[in-house]
């Protein structure tokens, strides 16, 4: 392959801005803002039912308002799993079609298993004994 | 791309060692990096022995002795020998910074001195900035109006004046942008933190009235958000500035605009 005699200044101008990146951005700082408390909670909940039946932290979840905690905290999670996840690939990885499948990949993924983990929730919190 | 081994051609190998004159009492090593397109052969570490009794306290005066006396092919950019012209910004002791402003007395045992990291060497300690510095035209540094032009200076009060504290002094010396593992990764399309601070001074400048296109030009996930405020760039500064804050006050301008 021959070097490219494009100047400098084309290359590094390139296809231009892409005119967005902020919301990105900004959704990371977010979900980190709101993954803090709601993980403090989580590890408390966890730590203040070692010991505790199956039955007892079933009942804990199913608590509305653990419950709703609950499932912000796995939509905070996997969300900010998702827009990290895609900056450490648009870092590490340079080939173009790979890195697109990557991306893809963990839109899909983070989405599905998020989804399955709200849906456990919902079944303990929804279910009528 | 991330590169975890030199490349075959890149990789160093031991140079000659040119020894002092017999009788130098205060001898220090100089370990020096090498390579000449022209010779074909990989880049060597040389090793010179300098007597610093006859020589400048800086490691500038050191690369200049031994350019004088010991072997003139050795190749490096200097000018103004005093930290204004960025000239002789090369890796002393494994940090970054300018040859004639670090003291040779401040580091430890042999001084070890490479290029800028991270960049095609043109020769020996002379890096390629090309496109450090067609990065740096891409922000259009220059006063941007479109009021007519006043018959006298263009007035800035004091605080204004204030807020290009600590980033009009910022000489381009690409000492932060080749400290930088993002540039490294993705310098053909992250601008570095040189090329951003240098892009803030220009947004805070009331004076200049395209505040709005400049930040357009510099929305991007990769011009600008490669930034992970990894802090090399802050420790490595020779001048003592902090791109990082710059670059986190670029951000913040960009939500102000949007929130």
């Amino acid at each position: 392959m021959t070097e490219s005699l494009r100047s400098p200044l084309g290359r590094v101008r390139g296809l231009g801005s892409a005119r967005s990146g902020t919301t990105h951005w900004w959704r990371q700082r977010l979900t980190a803002l709101a993954l803090l408390p709601l993980i403090i909670w989580f590890v408390i909940g966890l730590v203040s039912h070692v010991g505790a039946d199956h039955a007892a932290v079933v009942a804990w979840i199913a608590a509305p308002l653990n419950a709703a905690l609950l499932v912000l905290l796995l939509t905070a999670g996997f969300w900010h799993v998702q827009l990290g996840g895609r900056v450490i690939i648009e870092d590490y990885i340079h080939g173009e079609g790979l890195k697109i499948f990557s991306v893809v990949a963990l839109n899909f993924a983070t989405i599905a298993v998020g989804l399955a983990c709200v849906l456990a929730v919902l079944k303990l919190a929804l279910r009528t004994v | 791309m991330v590169e975890f081994t030199l490349p075959k051609n890149s990789k160093v190998g031991t140079g000659k060692t040119w020894k002092a004159k017999p009788g130098a009492k205060r001898v220090k090593e100089f370990k020096v990096y090498r390579w000449n397109q022209d010779d074909g052969k990989n880049p060597q570490v040389d090793t010179f022995e300098v007597d610093l009794d006859t020589c400048g306290p800086m490691v500038l005066d050191g690369l200049m002795k031994i350019k004088n006396e010991i072997d003139p092919s050795l190749t490096f950019r200097r000018s103004c020998r005093e930290g204004v012209c960025g000239s002789c910004a090369m890796n002393i002791d494994g940090t970054n910074t300018l040859a004639c402003t670090k003291a040779i007395e401040d580091v430890k045992g042999e001084v070890k001195i490479s290029p800028l990291p991270h960049m095609p060497v043109i020769k020996d300690l002379v890096p390629d900035l090309k496109q450090f510095f067609a990065q740096y035209a891409l922000i259009e540094p220059w006063m941007k109006t479109s009021s007519p032009a006043p018959s006298r200076e263009r007035l800035q009060s004091k605080d204004e004046r204030e807020k290009m504290d600590g980033l009009y002094e910022c000489i381009l010396c690409a000492c932060c942008t080749t400290s930088c593992p993002s540039y490294w990764w993705n310098g053909d399309r992250y601008l570095g933190p040189a090329v951003l601070l240098q892009a803030y001074r220009w947004l805070v400048d009331s004076r200049d009235e395209d505040t709005g296109n400049r930040l357009d030009a510099l929305e991007d996930p990769f011009r600008l958000y490669r930034c992970h405020t990894i802090m090399n760039c802050a420790k490595t500064c020779p001048k003592g500035l902090n791109p990082a804050k710059a670059i986190a006050g670029i951000k913040q301008m960009m939500v102000e605009r949007q929130v």
